[in-house]
């Protein structure tokens, strides 16, 4: 049985003026602990579809099934979702952001300060429990922020482009962390993204949306070669840029048949 | 020159310009209390109306020594905090369910509106009728002023709140009432705190109207008092301790501030 499974699933924006189609006719399967990349340009609806498997809203049509149960229903916890930015509570210490989703499902409070202490040190950030977010840079921010979603143990976790805010040394960086955290853990992930590099690099597999209205345009697997290696080695491996020319060749081909 | 000696003298630079700042301040004060003696004292201006610092200094020590102040004062002091914390209160909890239920608050807006543009001290009158010539009614007049403009401060505030913040938390699970618990009220704690510093001065002018207006004890009671006897020494007295204590007021409020916005920068 597939870990989550998007059957035909269709939605669209009202507003008083109009109707419009954010996505039409989503089909989709994941297995469990893969990293799977949404790629395509704005309003191609990534993000609408990310926030429906997270179960924010239902989709107009369709199902989201989480192994096998429809994701709105869902009792138990299931989603991890971490931001462009890194939305940490600036009047909270950085150990109580980090508890924040535990203390939502009242988990004992010393559990969850020990779960905060060993995450920490997974993400690179011992001894900052009782700083403010305020006072940590924006790599180290972000990396609180999955220590955040983790903290909760998700099954799976979904990525809204989390690196498109970081200069670009610090996404190399955290590209790698998260990677490597993910792995060790053995998290699914969805990732969002619009570049494609990083798509190639942290993937298992890609798909690729085209826009007006929202749709799987083609879905391109990632070489095992590349699967192997951490995303900043992956960047430096000659399969990695012969991929990236052909995802830019379809880029390509689907900005010229909107122009034309 | 190495740093050491060039951060000192930023520090110095920085002592200097403090204490020019506390320098004007107190020249100003001075000059202010000075200028008005002397014009009192010269027959500028017409001693019956505008009184002198030291009359006014004089009736102090003799009001103090008799207890009749500290008496007056207490009470009115009392009124104040209480109608400026009910106040305060009930318009953060009307603004909570106004940001509870978008419906109700889409209901109430015209409401909201309109009584917010009345001027709440003339419903004065009916308070005293209804609550009372004493207490509970100063301290609703106190209360009654400030509600409805902190109702529409704060629940614009909690509106405002980042909505990516209440996405974090959807994305945990948080019901409404955690949501508002971790998100909105801490969120909006810097407006609500500005909104306790205008209430200061709000409060006080609903309980002096009010004790005007009931004209038993008080302050506002000394005042329309030493009108009725042409007085104006207790006028400016009175008016003297209400501008200390709305003073120390606000600036209980900033020690509040700082402790509860750890935050600040």
């Amino acid at each position: 049985m597939n870990f989550l499974t998007i059957n035909h699933v269709d939605h669209t924006y009202f507003s008083k003026q109009t109707a419009t189609p954010a996505l039409q006719n989503i089909n989709l399967s994941i297995e469990k602990g893969e990293f799977i990349s949404f790629l395509g340009p704005s309003g191609c609806g990534k993000t609408t579809l990310l926030s429906i498997i997270a179960g924010l809203f239902p989709p107009t049509a369709g199902t989201v099934l989480l192994e096998g149960q429809p994701v709105l229903s869902r009792d138990e916890l299931s989603i991890g979702y971490m931001l462009q930015q890194d939305y940490l509570f600036p009047w909270k210490t950085i150990g109580q952001n980090i508890t924040l989703g535990l203390k939502l499902l009242k988990h004992d409070k010393e559990a969850s300060l020990s779960t905060a202490m060993k995450l920490l040190q997974d993400v690179g950030l011992p001894g900052v429990e009782h700083q403010y977010p305020r006072e940590l840079s924006g790599g180290m921010r972000q990396r609180a922020a999955l220590a955040r979603t983790l903290a909760v143990d998700p099954k799976i976790l979904l990525l809204d482009e989390p690196f498109s805010a970081l200069d670009y040394q610090t996404k190399l960086k955290l590209e790698d962390l998260v990677s490597e955290t993910l792995k060790a853990y053995g998290k699914t992930a969805v990732l969002v993204t619009h570049d494609i590099g990083e798509s190639i690099a942290m993937s298992d597999r890609i798909y690729l949306f085209a826009a007006h209205p929202g749709r799987i345009h083609k879905v391109f697997e990632v070489p095992n070669e590349l699967r192997l290696l951490t995303p900043f080695q992956a960047r430096n491996h000659p399969s990695y840029s012969s991929l990236f020319q052909t995802i830019w060749k379809e880029l390509e081909s689907l900005e010229h048949s909107y122009t034309a | 020159m190495n740093i050491h000696t060039l951060h000192n003298q930023y520090k110095a630079a920085l002592v200097k310009e403090k204490r020019l700042v506390r320098f004007y301040q107190l020249l100003i004060f001075i000059a202010f209390f000075s200028g008005w003696e002397i014009a009192s004292r010269f027959k500028w201006i017409d001693q019956l109306i505008f009184s002198s610092p030291s009359k006014i200094w004089s009736l102090f020590l003799t009001k103090i020594s008799d207890g009749t102040l500290v008496n007056h004062l207490s009470i009115t002091l009392a009124e104040t905090v209480l109608g400026f914390i009910i106040g305060t209160l009930l318009g953060t909890l009307l603004a909570a369910i106004l940001w509870w239920s978008p419906f109700l608050s889409r209901v109430l807006d015209p409401y909201l509106v309109i009584l917010n543009a009345m001027p709440k001290v003339a419903l004065g009158p009916i308070l005293i009728v209804a609550l009372g010539p004493g207490f509970t009614s100063i301290i609703t007049m106190g209360a009654i002023i400030s509600v409805i403009i902190t109702t529409i401060v704060v629940y614009t505030a909690f509106k405002g709140v980042d909505p990516n913040y209440l996405l974090v938390l959807q994305t945990f699970g948080a019901n409404r009432f955690q949501t508002f618990k971790e998100a909105v009220l801490p969120a909006s704690f810097p407006t609500i705190i500005s909104t306790l510093k205008v209430n200061v001065g709000l409060s006080w002018v609903g309980v002096i109207v009010g004790e005007f207006l009931v004209s038993s004890k008080g302050l506002g009671y000394l005042i329309t008092y030493g009108f009725q006897v042409f007085n104006f020494n207790l006028v400016l007295l009175s008016l003297m301790i209400i501008a200390v204590c709305a003073t120390v007021m606000y600036q209980l409020v900033e020690l509040l501030e700082k402790a509860l916005i750890k935050n600040d920068r």
